[in-house]
């Protein structure tokens, strides 16, 4: 009788593991986003200022040494489409219409730059196994290490923005993406020059420098007037090579990248909204500290898992005892 | 002496035969995939890196292969003897679906040849749910492997090995239940990160361990249900009807947890309306009810659970409800954006075939030459 009782309370003490195994993720606060680093770099892009050249996709390809995606016969310029194991960074274009006037959401077109947002709570991070993908802590730049990998290819699926890319064409591929140009062998930012894009940009739609610096330029475009006259720098935010003067356009009054996410150090400005430039629907949650905080609560120092083993062995020792024989 | 034999009978038969075909044109396509990359045999691309390998081979193939995690919990936790003539052959099919899940990881792994780094703890991020996949996965392999060895051990009268392993054998089938319990639960979790790209119907972040699980529990009683009913009509001895309606009866209970819970969730969440928005989701979600509510209703009558047609019919509704649900999660309505869409091609295809078909001959092999199934005389 006894034992039967003991067996009882043993199962429900069980039971009792299993739910609150259950209930644990759902009651646990999930960690706050990465707070962004106080040096971090980053770059902030202004669609306005694009004029679609793509020479910072050439110069990309010339810096990790890749080779030009050619489609057609033309064979005169990088037809990437899209990120790809031979891409880092594209241009994209954004058409509606006829496609007659710049920077219109209607009968208009703008462009649109992807790459690495170099996010400040990067979701790719958060879910490499092996950790082969890392955040720099000083710098925030987030880099692939190909001898760590796997294959896995959680990154991808883990990234808001699709942008770690698979070599699938090669038999012994890895992860491609932007490294803001300071992996090993490149290191152009620890040698005190920018990234290639930033660097032979004309119109410094894509402009280098700290996120804070960025930040700060971006929210100086926001307060502009549109139709006045703005000098742009090229180049560096905080050292332009040198300026250009031109018409303000009429800006979205949203900087994307500064929340979104948990937020990134490569941001956005545009005339036109981001959801039509092809930018993922985010809120401001980081959906990789969700996940973390439902991982650490079930298994920080596993303990749930622990307590679950050691009672089930125990009831299961009693059964198989009294059966008198094992599987 | 044992209370399981073999089958017996040819091995060679005609639907063997049929299976190493299907069987040899996937390992072609295996090896193609070797020698000349994933892109030259899959349809996965930059917006869809996971396709039907990880999410039928893996994350769907290791539900369906719940069935020795779910004996184990009726058998040796809440202590129901009289199914251990189940145990044996569930357990077989669970080490076949584990291990080829494995094998499944291993030829989608774009870096296979050091999969090992993985197991090196310096490589460890300890925030990443894959990591925790892995490892338990892998280590869940090895136990069935101990789990199943008696069989073997009986099969080469290693008497001496056998009674050593006996006294051991309740760690392992301890682990045989926290094992699955972690890893099944951490493939919901795999989805939280990917946010967005997984549809509102089924994004229910911090629930997500939660309906895995038990999404799992229910793929294991139903292909219970499944391979014993067919092993039955194939290799006769006693029906074991009874014992499956009950089986059944639980099955019933987990899918009235899974459906109320996902129902309240979504309402919880204000995602409700969206099952009735006419969209390709909402039809998905509305079959996927369907699927899950529907075996319910049939194994609620106590007739019909005790029907071996109809427990049948409800076991198969299950396991379509249960690997439904997978897909959906992960695949048919994942939408990381525009310009990617993703459709297996034909050799993708093959591949996961063969791996089925490799699954069933090896599962035959084995139940004709070792003591696998239950002696059907004193069943």
């Amino acid at each position: 009788m006894k034992r039967r009782d003991f067996l009882k309370g043993s199962l429900q003490s069980g039971a009792a593991v299993l739910t609150g195994g259950a209930l644990a993720p759902v009651t646990a606060e999930a960690r706050p986003n990465l707070q962004p680093k106080e040096d971090a770099i980053g770059m902030l892009f202004d669609s306005t200022l694009c004029v679609g050249c793509k020479a910072c996709v050439a110069k990309c390809k010339q810096v990790n040494d890749m080779p030009p995606v050619t489609e057609s016969e033309i064979r005169a310029w990088d037809e990437a489409r899209d990120l790809s194991g031979d891409t880092l960074n594209v241009i994209k274009t954004y058409k509606n219409g006829d496609g007659s006037t710049k920077d219109a959401e209607n009968n208009g077109f703008a462009f649109e730059k992807r790459s690495c947002m170099h996010c400040v709570d990067p979701g790719c991070v958060s879910v490499c196994p092996v950790t082969a993908l890392t955040q720099h802590e000083k710098t925030g730049i987030v880099s692939y290490n190909p001898d760590a990998c796997i294959g896995c290819r959680n990154c991808m699926a883990g990234c808001p923005y699709n942008v770690p890319q698979f070599q699938y064409d090669k038999p012994f591929g890895q992860i491609m993406k932007c490294q803001m140009c300071n992996q090993k062998g490149v290191e152009r930012i620890d040698n005190g020059l920018l990234t290639g894009c930033s660097e032979v940009c004309p119109t410094g739609a894509t402009l280098f420098g700290t996120r804070k610096a960025l930040l700060a330029e971006a929210k100086r475009r926001m307060e502009l007037k549109p139709g006045d006259t703005y000098t742009y720098p090229r180049g560096d935010v905080s050292n332009p090579g040198s300026y250009h003067d031109k018409r303000v356009p009429t800006y979205k009054q949203h900087i994307w990248g500064e929340t979104e996410a948990g937020g990134t150090n490569v941001m956005h400005i545009s005339a036109i909204s981001f959801d039509k430039l092809g930018l993922p629907p985010l809120g401001e949650r980081s959906a990789c500290s969700v996940a973390e905080g439902v991982q650490h609560s079930l298994y920080s120092y596993l303990a749930l898992p622990a307590v679950l083993m050691a009672g089930l062995s125990y009831v299961v020792k009693r059964n198989t005892d009294e059966e008198g024989e094992g599987s | 002496m044992s209370a399981h034999e073999k089958a017996g009978g040819r091995i060679f038969t005609l639907p063997f035969m049929i299976l190493s075909v299907i069987a040899a044109i996937g390992v072609y396509f295996i090896i193609q995939r070797f020698v000349y990359g994933m892109g030259a045999v899959a349809n996965i691309n930059g917006g869809f890196p996971w396709g039907i390998w990880v999410v039928y081979d893996v994350v769907i193939g290791t539900g369906l292969a719940c069935g020795g995690y779910a004996l184990a919990f009726t058998v040796y936790v809440f202590n129901k003897g009289q199914y251990h003539p189940l145990v044996r052959p569930a357990l077989l099919a669970s080490l076949l679906g584990y291990a080829l899940g494995g094998f499944g990881a291993f030829f989608d792994m774009g870096r296979w040849w050091q999969f090992y780094n993985i197991f090196l703890p310096w490589n460890w991020n300890f925030n990443s749910v894959m990591l925790e996949v892995g490892l338990c996965v892998a280590l869940y392999i090895i136990v069935l492997i101990i789990e199943f060895s008696p069989a073997f051990l009986e099969k080469i009268g290693a008497t001496g090995l056998l009674k050593a392993l006996n006294k051991v054998l309740f760690l392992f089938i301890a682990l045989g239940v926290v094992l699955p319990t972690m890893h099944q639960s951490s493939l919901g979790s795999l989805l939280i990160a990917m946010g967005y790209k997984v549809d509102p119907l089924w994004q229910t972040m911090q629930f997500q361990p939660l309906f895995a699980v038990v999404s799992a529990l229910i793929m294991g009683f139903s292909i219970v249900i499944f391979e014993a009913s067919l092993s039955h009509v194939r290799f006769g001895g006693k029906s074991e009807t009874p014992l499956l309606g009950v089986l059944g009866k639980i099955a019933v209970g987990l899918m009235a947890v899974f459906v109320l819970v996902r129902l309240g969730v979504l309402a919880g969440q204000g995602k409700l309306g969206l099952m009735f928005a006419g969209d390709f989701s909402s039809a998905m979600f509305i079959l996927e009810m369907a699927l899950f509510i529907f075996p319910a209703f049939v194994l609620l009558s106590a007739t019909k659970r005790h029907n071996g047609g109809a427990l049948l019919i409800a076991a198969v509704s299950m396991l379509f409800a249960g690997s439904l649900y997978r897909f959906n999660a992960f695949l048919f309505t994942y939408n990381p954006g525009p310009g990617y869409s993703y459709f297996p091609s034909v050799p993708e295809i093959m591949v996961t075939l063969g791996i089925i078909a490799i699954e069933i001959m090896v599962y035959l092999i084995i139940v004709k030459t070792m003591p696998v199934l239950h002696r059907s005389e004193h069943a």
